[in-house]
């Protein structure tokens, strides 16, 4: 096993090829970093790990986050309010590898705070401070041609989004840029919309299956044992986010009580998948 | 180079552009784009729009020589574009009445528009009021608070107007939301951008029946004193009304174009809607293009007097044609643009918006400027009677 804190550079491979050789779904939260306080934020990332996660998406927050609901969109303003920059995003990565060398973070957000930072200077910043992956919303496959690559030379994967509309071409075209895994929009609509329907998520992932080895993990809808039980049966894992981060809303003003919360939200989850395995 | 045949085949203006949406909107985009190419040279179509903008916008607007400004101010000869006298009031039908169209054609059932003072949400309500098509319009707030003429105009004509309440709770934000509708009904909606910014193809398809207002100056110079004009002014917020007046004379080199951006409470104090005089390229609602950014990538909240131009981007086009010195961005601050709106009042006897006052004020810098023989044409984008509670309570007076 590596323990170079910060050095593995195939962390989410490594992790999701042991997942599929002991035929168990991954469970992948997000959480928005800095929401309520940035100095919050390592520590819930912990409680996600001794909750059963096998790799963390971490928000990135962003002033105009046009793809995600109120309740992200909430999360963000939250976290720019206490002071949360991308370069505070990658300290609280770097704290958070201190402690845990092992499990993967996927850096979720928007394009234009990273190419503010710098395309260079973030790739290799975000691999110093531990970053496995990085997920840009807004940075559809046909405007990453500069992108992924300096990504890619960093050591970061970088994670697309494939939705109900991508068409097979379109899937292809995604799954050869794309490293890591591939994260499928189980719905058309916003992070946090409440209707899923496991058979139309069905149907398209054996589509994406006909193009790509790569893990697919299904997010937007999944929020609790059932449905991540319903998304578990047909994808390599789910991810889970605005449910979790509604319960950081809710205990906002109380930010030691939310480790507990979220390890209580998130076992039954863990639960519910682990049943499905082999 | 032809500056005119820009966007390429991606939908880039040089480095400016393109498509940067969630993946779900991709695709519905594609078609979009795939459906306007298709009927843009259509006979059909293009005989539907023609009898549109002349039978219920009004087209064309007149080219007005302003005798007595141009005789107050002693400099270069001024044209005004009126713009204001179309139906509505501005030149966002042009717009409307060309995307309702389309989505009359792809079959579309619904739709939704953003809006910042109103105006292209009164022109989506109107143009889906007279297609029978179910409309939503997206407004931040603040701007339902400050804009409530045009808030109950919207609902007179059978349209939801929806406050939204997220970020800074202005137009950033409503398109913001408009596109989080549109995510989540993609199937059976069409959404109506009113500016030339947005994903790949709004900036073109907006500037495309937005331009008619360039091709109409063209053949009016001619007209009334027989050649191009030597100046083109207007106002950018997005810049659908600029690019509309400036698009079909990129290719004629002597023809000098401004746009000119709301310099707020001036460019020093932060306090402005500039971002080509003062911000820096970024991505931002779908395109690469110059933004109003913090140090970290973050969005700024924007000040200007008008609501219409007050937004921290701005067409992508307008971005290169920036770089490329084609068109020069200048700013014109709140107290300048207000005395612009009295001026042309007292002495022409038009009342202009607040947007189309802040070309009209840098259009009198430019006439003292330029010789006593120049044209220039100012496009009067809108007109002010929406603005006149703005105005009034600048002035310290109460019309309630």
């Amino acid at each position: 096993m590596n323990t170079r804190l910060g050095g593995d550079s195939r962390r989410i491979a490594r992790v999701l090829e042991h997942l599929r050789r002991a035929k168990r779904k991954a469970l992948i939260p997000y959480i928005t970093a800095g929401d309520p306080h940035p100095d919050h934020t390592a520590a819930l990332m912990h409680a996600l790990v001794q909750a059963g996660a096998d790799a963390i998406e971490l928000g990135v927050p962003f002033s105009d986050p046009m793809a995600d609901g109120p309740v992200i969109q909430l999360a963000c303003e939250r976290a720019l309010a206490a002071g949360t920059s991308l370069k505070r995003v990658l300290a609280i990565v770097a704290q958070f590898r201190e402690q845990d060398a092992h499990t993967p973070v996927v850096l979720m957000g928007y394009l234009n705070p990273v190419e503010t930072l710098g395309l260079e200077a973030f790739a290799t910043q975000a691999k110093a401070a531990g970053v496995d992956g990085v997920l840009l919303v807004d940075l559809a496959v046909e405007e990453a041609a500069e992108v992924a690559p300096k990504l890619r030379a960093a050591g970061l994967d970088c994670i697309f989004l494939l939705a109900p509309t991508t068409t097979p071409a379109r899937i292809a075209l995604i799954a050869r840029e794309a490293s890591g895994y591939l994260y499928y929009v189980s719905l058309k609509g916003v992070t946090g919309a409440a209707h899923l329907d496991a058979r139309e998520v069905a149907a398209k992932l054996a589509e994406v299956r006909r193009h790509t080895e790569l893990p697919v993990m299904v997010g937007f809808g999944v929020k609790d044992a059932a449905t991540a039980t319903a998304v578990g049966r047909i994808a390599d894992g789910v991810i889970v986010g605005s449910a979790l981060v509604a319960t950081i809303a809710a205990g906002a003003a109380r930010p030691e009580t939310l480790p507990a919360k979220l390890i209580e939200q998130l076992r039954p989850i863990r639960q519910a998948l682990d049943a499905l395995s082999g | 180079m032809n500056d005119q045949n820009f966007p390429d085949a991606r939908g880039h203006f040089g480095p400016y552009g393109g498509r940067f949406v969630a993946e779900t909107l991709m695709e519905p985009l594609r078609r979009l784009e795939e459906a306007y190419l298709k009927l843009k040279d259509d006979p059909a179509f293009r005989a539907e729009l023609e009898k549109d903008l002349k039978h219920y916008v009004g087209r064309p607007s007149p080219l007005y020589p302003a005798e007595r400004l141009t005789a107050k101010w002693g400099g270069a000869q001024i044209y005004l574009k009126r713009e204001d006298l179309n139906h509505t009031g501005a030149h966002k039908i042009n717009n409307t009445v060309g995307q309702a169209l389309l989505a009359k054609y792809l079959g579309k059932t619904r739709i939704i528009a953003e809006t910042g003072a109103g105006q292209h949400g009164v022109a989506s309500a109107t143009v889906a009021a007279r297609l029978g098509l179910k409309c939503v319009v997206y407004m931040g707030e603040e701007d339902v608070q400050r804009q409530s003429p045009n808030v109950y105009r919207m609902k007179l004509l059978g349209a939801e107007v929806v406050p939204v309440k997220s970020g800074t709770r202005t137009l950033k934000d409503a398109l913001n939301e408009a596109l989080r509708d549109w995510v989540t009904n993609v199937d059976d909606t069409f959404y109506i951008i009113g500016t030339v910014a947005g994903p790949h193809p709004y900036p073109m398809l907006v500037r495309d029946f937005n331009a008619v207002v360039g091709r109409e100056v063209r053949a009016q110079a001619q007209e009334l004193f027989g050649r191009l004009p030597d100046a083109l002014v207007a106002c950018v917020g997005g810049g659908s009304n600029a690019i509309g007046l400036f698009h079909p004379f990129l290719a004629d080199e002597a023809v000098k174009m401004y746009g000119v951006e709301a310099g707020g409470l001036g460019l020093a104090s932060g306090q402005h809607a500039a971002p080509l005089s003062a911000g820096r390229p970024g991505v931002l609602h779908g395109n690469r293009t110059y933004v109003m950014a913090d140090e970290n990538g973050q969005i700024l909240g924007t000040h200007s007097i008008s609501a219409g131009l007050d937004y921290p981007g701005v067409g992508p086009e307008h971005s290169w044609l920036k770089d490329l010195g084609r068109v020069r961005y200048v700013a014109v601050t709140d107290d300048q643009a207000l005395a612009a709106f009295h001026e042309l009042t007292r002495v022409e006897g038009i009342i202009p918006a607040l947007e189309s006052a802040h070309a009209v004020a840098y259009a009198k810098t430019l006439a003292r400027e330029l010789p006593r023989d120049a044209a220039i044409v100012v496009n009067l984008s809108g007109r002010g009677d929406k603005d006149i509670f703005t105005v009034a309570k600048l002035d310290g007076i109460s019309l309630a």
